[in-house]
C-alpha cells in the first residue's frame, strides 16, 4: 500500500496467467479474421485457434515443476491442480473444435463466431481455476458462462436451441447473483476477497461474523452447485443440453463441469474450517445428484438428455471424490478426481462426437430411434461410441472403470461408505440406459418408413473421435505413473 | 473486521422504510375513497387516451441497442474513475508516480483496444442496423467455391442460421 491507499503497481509473474491469455488473445485475433477476411471459409479461424491452443498448453505445461506461488495482488495461483486442469480444459477446447466445423456445416450454422466465443470460454474457465480470489473466479465463471450462453443459441432458427440458451441465461444469472451476493457476505465477514482470508475470520470465534460467513459460503455453494449441475440444483442440464448444438453440448458437459469442480475443490478447501457445517449437506446432495441423475436417465429416449443426466449423475461421482478428499487429506489424495475428470471429459466429449453425426442438411436428429442403423453407415463411428459408452459405465479396461474404482477405494478408506454403496448401485443402474445408447446404435434397424439422418464423417470428426478412444482406452495403462504425476512426486 | 453492531442503523433504517412504504399503501387503500369511471380505470398513458394494447411484440432489436449502449455507459464510467486517479497518483514519489501512471495507462490501453475491437466487430456485422441479418456464403455450407474474382451476387447470399 501507498500513502494515500492505492494499491501500488503489482510485480507480475506473467508467466502464470500466460495460458488464460493466450487463449482469449487468439479468440479475439480469431474474431478479427472473421470481420476482416472474406466470409468464405472457417479454416483460417480454426488453424488459428488449433495452434492459439497448443501454444497455451505448451507454456502450461512448462509451468510444471515451477514453484507454486501467486502473483498479480494474490489474483492469480499456480499450483498442480490449477495447471493440470487447465491444461485438460485447453485439451476440450481442442477436441471440440475439432469436430465442430463438420457439424456447424450439415446443421448450416458455421459462423466463424463460434471459434472465438469457444475461445473465450475456455480461457474463462482457466481464470476460474487458477485463482484463490472469490471475485476473479466469479469473472472467470461470468466469461465461461456468457460464452455459453450464445453458443447454446447459437441454431437461431431452431426453437429448442433458442429455449435451451434462455433457460440457460436466466437460470444461470439466478445462480450467478447468488454466487456474488456469497462473495458480498464472505467480504463483510473477512474484509477481503481472497479464499484463504476464510480460514483466519473463522478462527477469530466471532459468533456474529461466523454466521454470516457460513450464509456467505452456503450462498457460494448454490452457485457453484448450479454450475456442476448437483441435485437440486440440476433442472436445467437436460434442457439445455438436449437443446444446444451437440458440439456446444460437449464442451458444455465437459469443460463447464471441469471448470465447476476446479472451482468448487479452492472454496472447500478455503472452507475446511467449516466442514461440519457442509460436509453432511454435501453428503445427501452427493447421494441425491447420483441417484437422481440415474434414475431419471433410464426414462429418456433422446441420447443427448441421456448424456445430460448422466452428467448429472458423473457429478456426483466427482463430488463424492471431493468429499472423500477433504473428509480425510492425509490418507486420500485429490488423483481420484482429476483422473476420473480427466476420463469423465474424454467418454463424454468421444460419445457427443458421435452423436454429432447425426445432423444433416440444416436437420438433425438424436432421440434413440435416429440412431438406428448407424453401425451401417458410420462403422468405426459406432465402434468408438461403445468403447466410450462401456468407459461410462465403466467396464474395465476403460478409464471410466479406473476412475470410478479409485473413487470408491478413496469414499472406503475416508469411513464414507454409504457413498461407496450409493456409487456402486448407481453404476449398476446406470448400464440400462447406456446400453440403451448402444442398442439403437447396432441392434436397431433403420426403418425405411423414417429414415435416419447422418451425415459424412469429416476427418475433423474421426480425429476427435479416435484422440478421445486412445485416451479412453490408454490412460488405464499408465495409471501408476499419472498418479504418481497427479501427487507430484 | 466489523462487528454486526454497526449494521443495526442499517436494519433500522430498512424496517422503518419498510414500515412506512407499507403504511402509505396500506391507509390510503383502506381510507382512500373509491369511485372507478371507466376513464379512470383505464391505463395512464400520458394523458392521452390509450389505443390499442399494452402487450405488443416490439422488435428484439430494442434490446441489442440497449445492450450495446451500456456498453458505452460502462466504457465511460471506467474511464472516469480511472482518469482521476491518473491525474493525481499521490503514490509517494515522482518515480513511483510515474510507474503507476505508465502501468495503468498500458492497461486502461488493452481495455480500450478490446472495447474498440468489439465495437467494429458490432458495425461490421450490421448489429445497428434495422432490418440486416448477417449473411453467411454459400461456400462455407461447403458448396464449391466461386471464382474469386467475380462479385458475389446477392442471391448467392443466405440468411445466417439456415433461415428465417
Amino acid at each position: 500500500m501507498t500513502p494515500n491507499g492505492y494499491p501500488a503497481p503489482p510485480s507480475i509473474d506473467w508467466l502464470m496467467t500466460m495460458p488464460a491469455l493466450l487463449v482469449a488473445g487468439v479468440g479475439i485475433v480469431a474474431l478479427m479474421v472473421e470481420m476482416f477476411w472474406p466470409r468464405r471459409s472457417n479454416s483460417a479461424i480454426i488453424f488459428l485457434s488449433l495452434i492459439g491452443l497448443a501454444v497455451a498448453g505448451y507454456f502450461t505445461a512448462i509451468q510444471f515443476g515451477m514453484p507454486d506461488g501467486e502473483t498479480f495482488a494474490r489474483m492469480i495461483v499456480r499450483d498442480r491442480l490449477g495447471l493440470v486442469l487447465q491444461l485438460l480444459l485447453i485439451g476440450i477446447a481442442f477436441i471440440s473444435i475439432l469436430f465442430s466445423e463438420g457439424y456447424l456445416r450439415e446443421k448450416r450454422i458455421p459462423f466463424g463466431e463460434f471459434y472465438p466465443l469457444l475461445l473465450w470460454a475456455t480461457s474463462g474457465g482457466m481464470v476460474m481455476i487458477a485463482t484463490k480470489s472469490l471475485l476473479i473466479q466469479f469473472i472467470g465463471l461470468e466469461i465461461l458462462s456468457i460464452a455459453l450462453y450464445v453458443m447454446a443459441g447459437m441454431s437461431r432458427n431452431e426453437a429448442k436451441s433458442e429455449e435451451s440458451a434462455i433457460k440457460y441465461f436466466l437460470l444461470g444469472a439466478f445462480a450467478s447473483s447468488f454466487f456474488l451476493y456469497g462473495i458480498a457476505f464472505v467480504y463483510g465477514a473477512t474484509g477481503g476477497l481472497h479464499l484463504d482470508l476464510i480460514a483466519e475470520a473463522w478462527k477469530a470465534d466471532d459468533p456474529s461474523m461466523r454466521n454470516l460467513l457460513l450464509f456467505g459460503f452456503g450462498l457460494i455453494l448454490i452457485g457453484l452447485s448450479f454450475k456442476s449441475a448437483f441435485v437440486p440444483f440440476h433442472q436445467w442440464t437436460p434442457d439445455v443440453y438436449q437443446g444446444a448444438p451437440t458440439n456446444v453440448t460437449a464442451f458444455m458437459a465437459a469443460g463447464s463441469k471441469v471448470a465447476a469442480i476446479g472451482a468448487l475443490f479452492r472454496v472447500l478447501e478455503a472452507s475446511g474450517v467449516m466442514q461440519e457445517f457442509w460436509m453432511p449437506a454435501l453428503f445427501w446432495i452427493a447421494i441425491f445428484t447420483m441417484t437422481l441423475g440415474n434414475l431419471v436417465a433410464c426414462t429418456q429416449r433422446d441420447v443427448k438428455r441421456t448424456l445430460g443426466y448422466s452428467s448429472i449423475a458423473n457429478a456426483g461421482y466427482l463430488l463424492v471424490a471431493l468429499l472423500a478428499h477433504f473428509k480425510s487429506p492425509d490418507k486420500v489424495g485429490l488423483q481420484a478426481t482429476i483422473f476420473y475428470l480427466v476420463a469423465y471429459s474424454l467418454m463424454t466429449l468421444g460419445a457427443f462426437a458421435v452423436v454429432s453425426l447425426a445432423a444433416k442438411g440444416g436437420k438433425e436428429g438424436t432421440r434413440f430411434h435416429d440412431l438406428a442403423g448407424l453401425y451401417r453407415r458410420a462403422p468405426v463411428a459406432a465402434g468408438l461410441l461403445v468403447v466410450f459408452v462401456a468407459s461410462l459405465i465403466g467396464i474395465p479396461p476403460t478409464a471410466g472403470f479406473f476412475g470410478k474404482y479409485f473413487i470408491f477405494l478413496d469414499a472406503l478408506q475416508a469411513d464414507l461408505a454409504p457413498l461407496a454403496i450409493v456409487l456402486a448401485v448407481n453404476s449398476a443402474i446406470s448400464i440400462y440406459y447406456y446400453l440403451g445408447i448402444v442398442r439403437a446404435a447396432f441392434v436397431a434397424e433403420d426403418s425405411p418408413v423414417r429414415p435416419a439422418m447422418s451425415g459424412p464423417v469429416t476427418f475433423g470428426n474421426s480425429l476427435a473421435t479416435a484422440i478421445c478412444a486412445v485416451g479412453v482406452l490408454g490412460i488405464s495403462f499408465v495409471t501408476a505413473p499419472v498418479f504418481e504425476f497427479l501427487a507430484g512426486r | 473486521m466489523a462487528s454486526m453492531g454497526e449494521f443495526m442503523p442499517i436494519v433500522i433504517l430498512l424496517g422503518v422504510a419498510a414500515l412506512v412504504c407499507a403504511a402509505m399503501v396500506t391507509l390510503s387503500w383502506v381510507l382512500g375513497p373509491k369511485k372507478v369511471t371507466p376513464y379512470k380505470a383505464s391505463p395512464y398513458e400520458c394523458g392521452v387516451e390509450p389505443s390499442g394494447t399494452a402487450r405488443e411484440r416490439f422488435p428484439i432489436k430494442f434490446y441489442l441497442v440497449a445492450m450495446l449502449f451500456i456498453l458505452f455507459d460502462i466504457e465511460v464510467v471506467f474511464l472516469w474513475s480511472w482518469l482521476t486517479v491518473f491525474k493525481n497518483p499521490g503514490m509517494g514519489s515522482p518515480e513511483t508516480d510515474l510507474a503507476f501512471q505508465w502501468f495503468s495507462f498500458c492497461a486502461v490501453m488493452v481495455y480500450m483496444v478490446l472495447w474498440i475491437i468489439g465495437d467494429a466487430y458490432v458495425l461490421r456485422v450490421n448489429a445497428l442496423a434495422w432490418d440486416e441479418a448477417p449473411e453467411i456464403h454459400e461456400a462455407k455450407f461447403g458448396a464449391p467455391e466461386a471464382p474469386a474474382a467475380t462479385p458475389i451476387p446477392d442471391a448467392a447470399l443466405q440468411p445466417a442460421g439456415g433461415g428465417k
